[in-house]
């Protein structure tokens, strides 16, 4: 079966100072229960450095206005500020143009964005929605619901026991029915890293277009548009250091040019009267209402700082403590890794023994480390490994060989309570 | 970590190893499904009721130690009871599980069940003890559609 990811190369020597980054994410130096934290639920949420809160805290001290309204200066401040963040979160998507950048709330309004306003008006009766067995159900509902309503299939691609994505299967389920293929980046459960250029070449051959969760892809894989030419790609700022309740929409602009409204309201249009409204233009046409100003202005601080950091230092520095991190858990009598896809982020999602997975969660609490226990939003990937949840532990670039070696210890404990 | 001993008792790490009254009863007339969407703890309750009296109880499913071990504990506690004593018994569960960390445990009433109050220093897993107990409780009133702790 062919997996077709391939890694930018990495210069080991491109290293970070993992000591000096620490320092600009005040929380981890919480103490929890009496110990060290180690946050390890970095998939659910990254924490914050100091330049996201400052810029978030700088907004409202100062420079505080609604934006796209009035003539007064602090409101033109405003607008200046998102607008300028939105156009760096164009070129750190490597977007043609900055229309095609829509600020939703997160990853979950994004696709849903994208239901309403490309899948309604494009998909009918009998035609059919691709998605693969390991997403999160933030890109599997939604396009139920669409299915539903319309009449459509929706398709699902299988997956070997590694988690890995089957493109031959993939190839097969695509046909001229075939209108959306919507797909993770790189699947939260297991960490799976899905070929999107690939997959997207072969979706427009036959004339589908693809939408991207890139909720887990943004904080560790290159997001390059121009290069992956997906259609949609949706990411959630709190996943990568940035605030929560703001995310990114990318769409194609001839593509958001052809779609109606989502929401209906102030903002979003060209003119209104009774008789009827026309609407704005990409991207304004899909937000309505007072956005999240200081969520958008929080997200450029995040990109900026991890382009301070470096993208492709923080990838190898991410894959040399996720080997180290595989290597060391190994140890742990009775566990078992979940998802072992040659291709991975940073994510290591396991079973210990037949140790329910809050138990486990619970008691690497009380050793002050942070994991996810559960089934993640991810039903049908805990339903093909026939477990009820898993333990997850997602790494970022601020963790360490010495918190890997905690979340060990505090494993060996679980065992020894259960044993 | 005295906590988490007060949480994880042996009685409890017991139940959860070999769990009292797990699988089906043939004999069953009242069958609950009972689910936590937020952990995926699901488990299955069936019962006997025979008149006013609960004559057979068994629990089936996956979920961690603390749900497993209290639907063990549950059915041993009211295998044979009156049904209004079972739902009685649920209620100074219910409670003991949602009133304050330092509020006193009424061992007379709860019996065994009082091992549970560790559980309130992990307002997480509070849903998980009483899981099964909700689960029950719907069946003895015949409820028809699963049981949701959200």
């Amino acid at each position: 079966m062919t997996a077709l990811v391939e890694r930018p190369a990495m210069d080991p020597s491109h290293s970070i100072d993992v000591e000096k980054i620490r320092r600009d994410f005040p929380v981890l130096n919480e103490k929890i229960r009496d110990k060290k934290l180690a946050y390890f639920d970095n998939g659910a949420t990254t924490q914050k450095p100091l330049t996201v809160i400052y810029a978030v805290q700088r907004f409202y001290t100062t420079e505080n206005a609604n934006i796209h309204r009035g003539v007064h200066f602090l409101s033109q401040q405003a607008t200046f500020a998102y607008e300028r963040a939105r156009g760096r979160i164009g070129q750190f998507l490597n977007a043609r143009d900055n229309s095609e950048i829509v600020f939703v709330r997160g990853t979950t309004e994004a696709i849903n964005l994208v239901a309403h306003s490309y899948g309604r008006p494009n998909v009918g009766e009998g035609d059919e929605i691709i998605i693969s067995h390991i997403e999160h159900h933030s890109n599997i509902v939604p396009w139920q619901m669409l299915c539903e309503e319309k009449g459509a299939k929706l398709k699902v691609v299988p997956i070997n026991e590694a988690g890995e994505f089957l493109f031959d299967e993939y190839e097969k389920l695509l046909s001229e029915r075939t209108k959306i293929v919507a797909v993770t980046h790189a699947s939260n459960a297991l960490g799976t890293i899905l070929p999107i250029k690939e997959i997207t070449a072969l979706a427009h051959k036959h004339g589908a277009v693809t939408v991207v969760d890139g909720a887990q892809g943004v904080p560790h894989l290159p997001v390059d548009m121009q290069d992956l030419d997906c259609d949609f790609y949706a990411f959630s700022g709190h996943k990568l250091f940035g605030p929560t309740g703001v995310g990114v929409l990318y769409g194609k602009k001839q593509l958001l040019d052809a779609m109606p409204p989502w929401e209906g309201g102030g903002s979003m249009i060209q003119r209104v009267s009774f008789e009827g409204t026309t609407y704005a233009d990409p991207p304004t046409r899909f937000e309505a209402g007072t956005p999240n100003i200081a969520g958008g202005i929080g997200l450029e601080a995040a990109i900026d700082y991890v382009n301070s950091v470096g993208r492709e230092a923080i990838a190898a520095y991410e894959t040399e403590l996720y080997d180290y991190a595989v290597e060391a858990i190994g140890e742990v009598p009775g566990l078992r890794l979940i998802g072992t896809a040659r291709e991975k982020v940073a994510v290591l999602s396991f079973v210990l023994g037949d140790i329910h997975p809050h138990d486990i969660g619970t008691i690497l609490d009380a050793e002050g480390v942070a994991v996810r226990a559960g089934h993640h939003c991810a039903q049908p990937t805990m339903q093909f490994y026939q477990v009820p949840a898993t333990v997850r532990a997602s790494l970022a670039f601020y963790n360490t060989r010495g918190e890997i070696d905690t979340l060990v210890k505090a494993l060996h404990k679980v065992n020894e309570v259960f044993q | 970590m005295s906590e988490l001993r007060e949480l994880y008792q042996e009685i409890i790490l017991e139940h959860n190893k070999t769990p009292r009254n797990f699988g089906k009863i043939e004999t069953a007339n009242r069958t609950q499904e009972g689910y936590n969407p937020l952990c995926g703890d699901h488990l299955h309750v069936h019962l006997y009721v025979n008149g006013d009296q609960i004559e057979e109880i068994s629990f089936e499913g996956s979920g961690c130690a603390i749900s497993k071990a209290s639907a063990s504990l549950m059915t041993a506690a009211i295998k044979g009871a009156p049904v209004a004593e079972a739902l009685e018994l649920f209620e100074h569960f219910h409670q003991m599980l949602t009133a304050e960390v330092d509020e006193p445990v009424d061992d007379e009433r709860l019996g065994k069940m009082a091992i549970f109050a560790g559980v309130r220093e992990f307002p997480m897993r509070v849903k998980c003890a009483t899981l099964a107990w909700h689960t029950m409780k719907a069946a003895v009133l015949d409820g028809q559609d699963p049981v949701s702790t959200e």
